[in-house]
């Protein structure tokens, strides 16, 4: 019912954050075209970087790098590192043969790296020259990828953030959701807000540009990632309102959420409880299911994503653990603030990482479940240490009434593998 | 600037990185801002090594550029020393660390750090992957290998191998079974576990094992000048190569050219009656350098295929492979784009490609089985068991891995038989290309002859779309098609094309089935 969730005396809003610096076993804003240009079907990613850029490219996206994918980088040869002149003429002559060859693309985005960052090729300017030299088939933005600027998940904050300023402008009041999430997850979402009798709903980002929603004095917005903070500031500089909520993970996450959504737009208790009723049973049943090993286990975040405190707050709240440290790389209290209101203090937060004083942490506190890259994964596992790969919580479907149990599964796995391998000699 | 999604091999410090990992008591501090560390996972996902590479990362952010960059290398440098305690660090910088120009070599000697520190230049926008190994491992030898006193008995040095190499760590143990067959000792194994101690020893060897080019030769050259030690230069991939490979050691060393190839299998396998039909089968060969150049005579003289088209990635030994293509009669192929690989794949329309991970999936579009046998690869290439390419257990394992991607004697030979059947019609595709058969026939009926054909075909019709134009444009005659129905599907592809342009040649438009059998003996070989 519409019971009013229970608020601990003392919540880890008001915990001291930890907050480090040194080296970041982290991945770059980069990464994020990767399930980026899957959800936007006419988009193209082109990175201007270095053969390092193309190398994580390819180390990131794995198989789906064979499958004609929508980006690519622009190679930086010594040639283009001599004078700035030809970097442009460089990078629009790569454009003209791109575009003539994919014509079916609609928007293009050059994505910095560190490398043009530091040359100081000028990304924002070749994006203009580029719209008008393709104008009007074809939308030219650019935004930030690099390492030195953006940390994982931020490269799509970056990129919806640089989408913004050209939305079209709209006085209508619609619910605009923010955030790329695999399409049964989206579907599921606004299958609930719609039985509310909640709309028009409009996503950012949409499938295709011809979809892209307007913005304007009367939109509302609800973040559907904890790492859109510059994409909510861009929103809100368009006169667009945030609706804020935890986030959409578990049970009480996703109740949170709409409940958040239902009252902004006047939906009654009964309404929102019919609509709600059945998924939230479901929800419950699975996540009992699938929470049987993590009850009571220690967990120790690693920083990777910034889903890492909504997702201590599902795992301790509905899963029964107990969180020994919570890192993200960098931490947005306007968004993850309602997620850390309803966490017990007593974990450590902390903010971006010096990973071997961090490794320390781990090895002392030796956490039943250690969330990390795969650059630790293995190494750790070799310690004796249990891990849970941090990567796949972004790619996988997890947020939502259905997937909660599959998100529990996700943490649950690791441990149960452990306890079932025998594969120490017995004495 | 050049357009890329696929790139056969990493930026330079990558392999920095797998000389460093491959060492053991060496930590490689790099210049480099947050997001480099992806390379990490190569090791500890792909390799599934149980470590962190010793790399060290400045990690230098945005707001630091203006700032000290330089201070930041210096503090990361001595947090290295202090909490790893090498015995020796190389330093150097990523991509965008060489463009902000501080230099790791000249800062880091300007610290009290009391071990050698080696440093690297490794051109990031020139130069790629292997040759950042070979330079790395050359300034690791040229730094910390001087002369000494050589071993009593006869031993030999292993040069090459490294982290994250194809097969590196059991090609290590066949080729110590070569050697010790012959009575010679290992003296050093570098880099492969070798610690910057061991490295001080080199010069104690009689002969040094090149056993990859790409890794090591500028070492075994700068070996070979300063302190006298010869290196062989067959490397002993295949059952002739290893022949020549124990003669040529025996040669250096002056000892009998003694082996023991009671396991080796390869040779009779390959004589078997069952092998018959492997002869002449057409094969595009592409990789590194020194995979391709022992692929192709493994190939041409062990196994009785045809190659037809054969190139690698890495220019620096494009002389060699080039030279080696004209042995062949063929065109070397040097590029490191994957859209000209497969587009000479195309035009060869080879029965097989042996290659890269690459190569693999341009096997699978074009629905032509492959088989691996170069870097880069991925995780399944790095297998549990033992799977060396080098030596006679090497040679038999190539043997295996080439074979059963190919349909073998016997079952081509059921398959044409049966073909009909509704187990083995022509939709259900060889039987070791599980990824990529069609679905079986529902209800076990053979398939209609509406169902969309195969991947394969959809290339034939464009190459035919593309080839066939204007008033070329052939007719096949209802009786001619159907006698071309029921040559075996994997062969159908080529006596299409066949006929085609002998019918063409001819000025042939309606094609029977007369034309089709006098264009097959035409082509017999």
């Amino acid at each position: 019912m519409n019971t009013p969730v229970h608020i601990p005396a003392t919540s880890c809003r008001d915990t001291p954050i930890l907050k480090e610096r040194g080296q970041r076993e982290v991945f770059c804003g980069l990464t994020g075209i990767i399930w980026l240009h899957r959800k936007m079907q006419d988009a193209f990613f082109l990175v201007v970087g270095s053969r390092t850029c193309a190398h994580l490219l390819q180390s990131a996206a794995g198989v789906m790098i064979f499958a004609e994918p929508r980006f690519g980088t622009a190679i930086l040869e010594e040639t283009d590192l001599a004078g700035l002149a030809d970097a442009n003429d460089e990078l629009d002559r790569e454009v003209g043969r791109l575009l003539s060859r994919r014509p079916d693309i609609k928007q293009l985005f050059l994505v910095g790296s560190c490398p043009s960052e530091v040359i100081k090729l000028d990304l924002a300017r070749a994006a203009q020259r580029l719209t008008q030299i393709h104008a009007p088939h074809v939308r030219v933005l650019n935004y930030s990828g690099s390492g030195i600027e953006t940390t994982f998940t931020q490269g799509e904050d970056a990129c919806l953030a640089s989408m913004v300023p050209v939305l079209p402008g709209t006085e209508a009041r619609e619910l605009l959701l923010v955030g790329a999430l695999p399409d049964v997850v989206e579907d599921q979402a606004v299958g609930l807000l719609k039985k509310m009798g909640i709309g028009p709903i409009r996503v950012l980002p949409a499938p295709r540009s011809s979809d892209a929603p307007g913005v304007g004095p009367n939109t509302v917005f609800a973040c559907l990632q904890p790492f859109l903070g510059d994409t909510a500031a861009a929103l809100e500089r368009r006169g667009a309102r945030m609706i804020s909520a935890p986030f959409p993970f578990g049970e009480e996450g996703t109740t949170l959420w709409l409940r958040a959504i239902a009252k902004e737009f006047g939906v009654d208790d009964a309404t929102f409880e019919a609509v709600t009723a059945a998924p939230r049973a479901r929800a419950r049943t699975a996540i009992a299911n699938a929470s049987e090993h993590l009850r009571g286990k220690t967990i120790f975040f690693m920083p990777d994503s910034q889903l890492e405190i909504p997702l201590a707050r599902f795992l301790t709240r509905e899963c029964g653990m107990e969180a020994i440290e919570i890192g993200q790389p960098y931490i947005h209290k306007g968004l993850v603030g309602p997620d850390l209101d309803l966490i017990p203090a007593g974990p450590t937060i902390s903010e971006g990482q010096d990973v071997d004083k961090q490794l320390d942490r781990v090895r002392a506190a030796r956490p039943d479940l250690t969330v990390c890259g795969l650059g630790l994964a293995n190494p750790l596992e070799a310690e004796g240490l249990t891990t849970k790969w941090a990567i796949e919580l972004v790619f996988t479907p997890v947020h939502f009434y259905d997937q909660a149990g599959d998100l529990a599964g996700l943490f649950s796995r690791p441990l149960r593998r452990r306890a079932l391998l025998k594969l120490e000699e017995r004495a | 600037m050049k357009l890329t999604v696929w790139t056969y091999e990493g930026p330079p410090h990558v392999g920095a990185m797998r000389v460093a990992t491959a060492m053991k008591g060496l930590h490689y501090v790099l210049h480099a801002p947050q997001g480099d560390t992806y390379a990490d996972l190569l090791f500890t996902m792909i390799e599934r090594r149980g470590h962190r590479p010793p790399v060290s990362y400045t990690t230098f952010e945005g707001r630091d550029l203006g700032e000290d960059t330089a201070g930041l290398f210096k503090k990361t440098c001595q947090d290295a020393y202090d909490r790893f305690k090498p015995q020796a660090l190389i330093v150097g910088a990523s991509c965008t660390a060489e463009l902000i120009q501080d230099d790791p070599g000249g800062l880091a000697e300007t610290m009290d750090i009391p071990v050698p520190v080696i440093a690297l230049e490794l051109p990031s926008y020139q130069r790629k992957e292997n040759f950042g190994t070979d330079e790395t491992f050359y300034q690791l030898v040229k730094a910390l290998a001087g002369p000494v006193e050589k071993t009593p008995h006869i031993t030999a040095n292993l040069i090459g191998p490294l982290a994250l190499g194809f097969r590196h760590r059991d090609d290590l143990e066949e080729v110590k079974g070569l050697l010790y067959e012959m009575g010679i000792g290992i003296n050093v194994v570098a880099p492969f576990d070798a610690t910057p101690a061991d490295l001080t020893r080199l010069g104690a060897a009689h002969i040094n094992i090149l056993m990859y080019p790409e890794h090591a030769e500028t070492a075994a050259r700068h070996m070979e000048r300063v302190l006298g030690i010869p290196y062989t230069k067959t490397v002993p991939i295949g059952v002739g190569a290893t022949h020549d490979f124990v003669a040529e050691v025996a040669r250096i060393c002056g000892v009998e050219p003694k082996k023991d190839i009671s396991r080796l299998r390869q040779p009779w396998w390959s004589k078997s009656v069952d092998s018959t039909y492997l002869t002449g089968k057409r094969v595009f060969v592409f990789g590194d350098a020194t995979h391709v150049m022992t692929a192709a005579r493994i190939a041409r003289d062990e196994m009785g295929f045809e190659v037809v088209g054969l190139g690698c990635y890495n220019r620096e030994f494009a002389r060699a492979v080039r030279q080696l293509a004209k042995d062949f009669g063929l065109e070397a192929l040097i590029t490191d784009d994957y859209l000209e690989v497969e587009k000479a794949i195309e035009d060869a329309s080879p029965e097989m490609i042996l290659g890269t991970q690459m190569e693999r999936h341009i096997g699978k579009r074009l629905g032509i089985p492959c088989a691996v046998i170069s870097a880069p690869v991925h995780v399944q290439d790095f297998p549990a068991r033992y799977s060396p390419q080098m030596g006679w257990e090497g040679a038999n394992v190539i043997f295996d891995t080439w074979i059963h991607p190919l349909v073998m004697g016997l079952e081509e030979h059921l398959l044409s038989m049966f073909r009909e059947d509704f187990e083995f019609h022509d939709e259900a595709g060889a039987s070791h290309h599980g990824g990529h058969s069609p679905k079986p026939a529902e209800g076990g009926q053979p398939p209609a002859a509406a169902q969309p054909r195969r991947d394969i075909s959809e290339t034939e019709k464009h190459e035919q779309a593309a080839t066939l134009t204007g008033t070329d444009v052939m007719v096949w005659l209802a009786d001619a098609e159907k006698e071309l129905k029921k040559i075996p599907f994997f062969v159908r592809g080529k006596a299409r094309r066949n006929t085609e342009k002998f019918a063409a040649e001819r000025g042939v438009t309606e094609i029977s089935v007369d034309t089709l059998y006098e264009a097959k003996a035409h082509y017999a070989r």
